[in-house]
Order: C-alpha cells, then structure tokens, then sequence
C-alpha cells in the first residue's frame, strides 16, 4: 500500500544533526526519543506499505516496510539507543552525532525498497562510520580511518556500476531478490560482500574497528556488517557460493582471533566469524536457513555490543587493550567481568542464551538440506566460536594472571547499556517466541529438545576442554597477523615507493640528457652568434664595401650570361 | 584513564592472601567440578534419542569428540600458519 510519510531515517538524521545543541545527560533525549519514534513508525506500519516518489524517470522507494527488514531496523533501533546510553558520558558530540547519523543510515538501508535509495544510504553510512573512527582523535585511528574509507567507497563504486547496469538491463530500480547472472549483478553482490567483511576484504574489519573510541567500537560492530547480511539476504538469497563464502569467513575469523593479542581485534575478527555464518545461511536459502540468518544477526548485534562494551570498560578504566597486558580484572570489576561472560556464553550459542536460539537454525538447515559438508564444518566451527571468543576474550582478560591492575569498575550509565544487553541476551534466549514471530517466515523451530541440549553442551564443554589442554599453545604474544590488508598497507606502498624512485631516476637522466642538448645548442649558438661568434662579430667597412662591390659584380656577371 | 587505584603488591607469597577464586585449592575444585560436567554430558547419550543424518553424527558421545578433536585442530592449524604470517605488532609502525 502507499502511504504519504517521511522515510523515519530522516527523524534519526536530524537527532544526529541536533546532537551538538545538547549537553551531559541531555543528550539522552535525542538518543532514545529518536529510537523510540522510528520503533513506534515502524511497528504501526503493515508489511507491504511503502512510499513511492518519481525520480529520475524512475520509481524511487525511500520507504517500503518488510518483516526482514523491520527486524534489522529494530535491532539497530535497539543498538543506537542502547550505545548510545553506553557513550552518554565519555564520547564527545562528534562521535555521537556521526554515530546516531551511521546508524540511521543504516536503518534507512534496511527499509529501502529500491536500489538508488538503498546507494544513497550505503554512502551515508560509509561517511558516517569514517567520522565515528576520526572521533577517537588519535593518530592510529585517523590512518586507519582512511583505508577504511579507501575500502569502502571502492566498494560503493563497484555496488554503484552494479546498480547501474542492472537498471540499464532490467529497466527497473526496484530491490528484489536478483540472481548473479550478468556483469551488473556479479558487482552489486561484489558490493555488498566487502562490506560484510568477505574474502579477500575482510582485513578493514580487524584493521579499522579497534582504533574508534571505546563506544565508537561498540557502535561500528552493529551496522556495516549486519546491513550487508540484510541486503545479502534481501538480494541474493540462496545464492549457493555464499555457503562457501560464509565458511570461509567462520574459519578466517577463528583462525584469526586465535593468534591475535589485542582484545578489541580479537572481538573484530569475530564479527567475521559470526557474519559468516549468518552469510551461510543466507546460501542455503531455505525458509530455515533464512530465518536463521535474519534472527542470528539480531541476536549477534545485542550479544556482540556487550561484548565490545565490557572491553570498551576495560579499555576506558586501563588504557590497555593487549591480552599481554591485561588479566586478572574480576578482582575489581566483577560486574563488567559477569556481563562479558553473559556475552561471551550467548556469542557461544549456550543453552538458555540467545545464540543458542538462533544459530542452530542454520546449522539445522544444513542438515535439511542434506550439506554433510556445511554441517560439519558450522559444528565445528560453533566449538570454535566457544575457543576463541567464549572462553578465550573473557580468560585472557579478566582472569589468565594477575596483571597487578586495579581498575574501578563500570561507571553507572556503561553499567546500564551492558545490563541492558545482558538481560536481552538472556531473554531471548529464554522466551525467544516474541522474536520467532517477527522473523521473515513463519519459524516452527523448536530450540529446546533433549538432543540438541545434550549436543551443545557436549561440545562446548570439550571445547573448554580443549582450550584449557591447549592453554601453553595459547600463550599471548606481542604480535599481529599478516593478512590480505599487507597488500596494499606493505605491497602497493613498496611498489608505490620503487615505481617513484625508478621513475624519478628515469626522469632525471632524462632531464639530464635534455639540458646537456641544450648547452650543447647553446655552445654552438654562442660559437656562431656570440660575442665572438662569425656571426655577430662587428665588421669593418671597407670589408662590408668589398663584399657589396663582390656581390655586384656577380650580378652583373650573371645578368650578361 | 588513570584509574589504578591501588596497586597489587608483587609479591603475594601467601596464597591463601590472594582472590579465593585463584587459590590453588579453588581452581583444582573447579577442575573437578568441570570434570563431572564433562562425563556428565558424554552420558547423557544414553538417555538422548538424536537424531544422526549423515552416519558419524550418531556415534557415541560425537560432539564430544568432534569438539574436542576439531579445537585442538584448529589450535594448531593457528599455530602453523602463525609461524608464517606472525608479525611483530609494530610491524605497521613507521
């Protein structure tokens, strides 16, 4: 149905735009009244309506309600409200509003109904985003800021090419599910995947997100990622190379996070992990899979946010981030430490979490599907999740050694966002029902049954095991890992420099070779026209009367012949 | 940022002086308590239909194994490709 409105993105635009003119505690007006509007826009309007405007020569759908997509923007909705709560007394204005800006940006993708829209809100959040990294204000963030920027509007370049060929092929703007069948359609999948953190751009992820401020991080984790799994999910679903694609990114992000040192970046490779698996499901494709798919990224961005928040609190209170460096904080921070647990055992799929609800509806669409291979490789990798997020953030953390580190705990409004969290974690993954019902399809699913139970407490249990066995293995150390980013931040650069010191060398030799033609023309016109020179010498008269006289009487020579 | 407020002293000779849930006594509770889970969890197969799809799902105690089997695999595939691709972390310093 269409309907006359304002595309409610544009509310959470102008709370971000009118973040400046509110001080302290003030600003929690824009940061929940904004969410609140949009929540109670959105869930007064029916599936099916949407706003149409004539563009263009083209249909433009800035507004359209779907069940995935009202399911994303109240996730983000949630997210805004709740970081924002979490960055009330510690971000300044410049990162709050970018932020309230990126995540009504990325709102305002999830209920596109066309692709122009949909283009137009990708860039804001590319923007939007870049500025949340430069509010952190140090030097490390404001070069990674840029190659995430490099990235993404290289990707936004390529969706946009996409875009454009699809509509020059199809005629229409219009967002629906596509098939990677043509050029055009290869580059708007192209797009969305490198902002869902695939192979081989994933290293922006672990590269950029680490570097914003404590809740610059925990806002970064949400949108991006999660807006790329909607218009995957939106756009291509079933498309079977994404289950390839998706693994891959579960194991990346295990391997990855394994070797890291640094607790934010062990947390960024993560979201790779966890993307990866809704991006499996999103290649299954199924009804199941789907609604795994759309339901994992809800339940990933609440559990994910705590996460970041009880290490935005470490870093915040230490100034620390190293796995190295820290340890041993339960002692002074035994809330921050339970709350990141709740997350680390929700992101672990435990039993009564919210992961526990929600992803095993992939992997049990796998098995639907009969994918021996994918299922294996999703339970293996869910034992995995457990290893290198589950027990290995909160261990290396919180408990490993005794740093020596006595930090205060949480202050009260960083407290209230992850108690927030942590309850949403619990509640859905103990009365899920409200969250079945508003997943894309109608879920028959049932998480709870004695063999699925008995199952995930089997692995993650040995899991456990098998982190503690392997704990020397684990042993932190001051390293990164190399990664597909080494090409352009190591490769291009030493490329870059050898190509400008060759072609400088070239140049100069060059250089070189014309001035010395040049002397040499200027020696010989100094020879002939110089002071000296045969030319310009000053001739006596008599010689000049001699030669006229000469040339004379070759005329009258000539004239007689 | 600064906000240590009281430093731990270094030396801590006396166990019984630190965190209860560090002293010796406490983590070797916990392995015992961890243990039971373990065994726990691995007989619970005696009691729980599942429901195998593709063979080897359906042996005894299989998310035990295979977690326990695929973790420590993934530790050490870690480990090999750390040997190649680890780096100093200033590596990007300069």
């Amino acid at each position: 149905m269409t309907i006359e409105a304002i595309p409610p993105a544009l509310y959470i635009f102008l709370a971000g735009m009118l973040m400046p003119f509110f001080r302290g505690s003030w600003r929690l007006l824009p940061v929940l009244l904004a969410p609140a509007l949009l929540l109670a826009l959105i869930w007064t309007a029916a599936p099916g309506d949407q706003l149409t405007l004539q563009a263009l020569g083209m249909e433009i759908i800035p507004y359209r309600i779907t069940t995935a997509g009202r399911l994303f923007a109240t996730v983000f909705a949630i997210m805004l409200a709740t970081g924002g709560i979490f960055a009330l007394k510690t971000a300044n204005t410049a990162e709050l509003a970018a932020a309230t800006i990126y995540g009504g940006a990325a709102i305002g993708a999830t209920l596109s109904g066309d692709l122009i829209s949909l283009f137009v809100y990708w860039e804001i959040m590319a923007v939007a985003s870049t500025m949340v990294l430069w509010a952190a204000g140090t030097e490390k963030a404001w070069r990674a800021s840029f190659r995430y920027a490099l990235v993404h509007f290289m990707g936004g370049v390529i969706l946009m090419a996409g875009i454009t060929g699809h509509i020059l092929e199809t005629g229409s703007a219009e967002f629906t599910a596509m098939q990677a069948d043509s050029i055009a359609r290869w580059l708007i999948l192209i797009g969305f995947l490198i902002n869902a953190g695939a192979p081989p751009f994933s290293a922006w992820l672990p590269d950029a997100y680490p570097e914003a401020s404590p809740s610059g991080t925990v806002f970064l984790s949400a949108f991006t990622t999660k807006t790329a799994v909607f218009v995957l999910l939106m756009g291509f679903p079933g498309e079977s190379m994404l289950i390839w694609i998706g693994l891959y990114m579960v194991f990346y992000g295990i391997i990855y996070a394994l070797l890291e040192n640094d607790m934010r970046r062990i947390l960024a490779y993560s979201i790779i992990n966890q993307v990866g698996f809704m991006v499996t499901g999103i290649g299954i494709g199924t009804e199941m899979a789907l609604n795994g798919a759309a339901a994992h990224a809800f339940a990933h961005i609440i559990y994910k946010g705590l996460l970041l928040m009880s290490a935005g609190v470490v870093l915040h209170r230490t100034g620390m981030r190293k796995c190295t460096d820290l340890g041993g904080l339960f002692r002074t921070m035994p809330v921050t430490t339970i709350l990141g647990i709740i997350g680390a055992l929700a992101i672990s799929a435990f039993p009564f979490t919210s992961g526990f609800v929600t992803k095993s509806m992939i992997s049990q669409a796998a098995a639907d599907q009969g994918l021996a291979w994918a299922w294996f490789l999703l339970a293996a990798a869910s034992a995995g999740v457990f290893l290198h997020a589950g027990i290995k953030f909160p261990w290396f953390v919180f408990f490993q050694k005794d740093s020596g580190l006595r930090p205060k705990d949480a202050p009260a409004e960083m407290k209230t966002a992850m108690y927030i969290f942590a309850f949403l974690c619990i509640a859905i993954g103990i009365y899920p029902a409200p969250l079945y019902a508003a997943l894309p399809f109608s879920a028959d699913y049932v998480p709870y049954t004695a063999s699925h139970l008995v199952f995930q407490f089997q692995l993650l249990l040995f899991a456990g095991l098998a982190f503690f066995l392997m704990l020397p293995l684990m042993k932190r150390t001051l390293t990164i890992t190399l990664d597909f980013d080494w090409f352009y931040r190591r490769f291009m650069t030493a490329l870059a420099r050898e190509f400008s010191l060759r072609g400088g060398l070239i140049r100069q030799r060059s250089i070189d070779a014309a001035m010395k033609r040049l002397y040499r023309f200027q020696a010989t016109l100094e020879r002939t026209h110089g002071p000296q020179g045969i030319i310009a010498r000053t001739w006596p008269i008599g010689s000049t009367v001699l030669w006229v006289a000469l040339l004379l009487g070759i005329y009258v020579l000539v004239y007689y012949l | 940022m600064n906000a240590r407020t009281k430093t731990a002293s270094p030396k801590a000779p006396d166990p019984g002086s630190d965190h209860w849930l560090v002293r010796p006594a406490t983590i070797r509770l916990l392995w015992i308590i961890f243990s039971v889970m373990l065994a726990l969890s691995v007989l619970a197969d005696f009691f729980v239909e599942h429901h195998p799809k593709f063979g080897i799902d359906g042996t005894f105690g299989f998310a035990a194994w295979y977690g326990l089997v695929t973790c420590i695999a993934m530790v050490l595939f870690a480990k090999l490709l750390g040997i190649f691709l680890k780096r100093e972390d200033t590596y990007y310093d300069d």
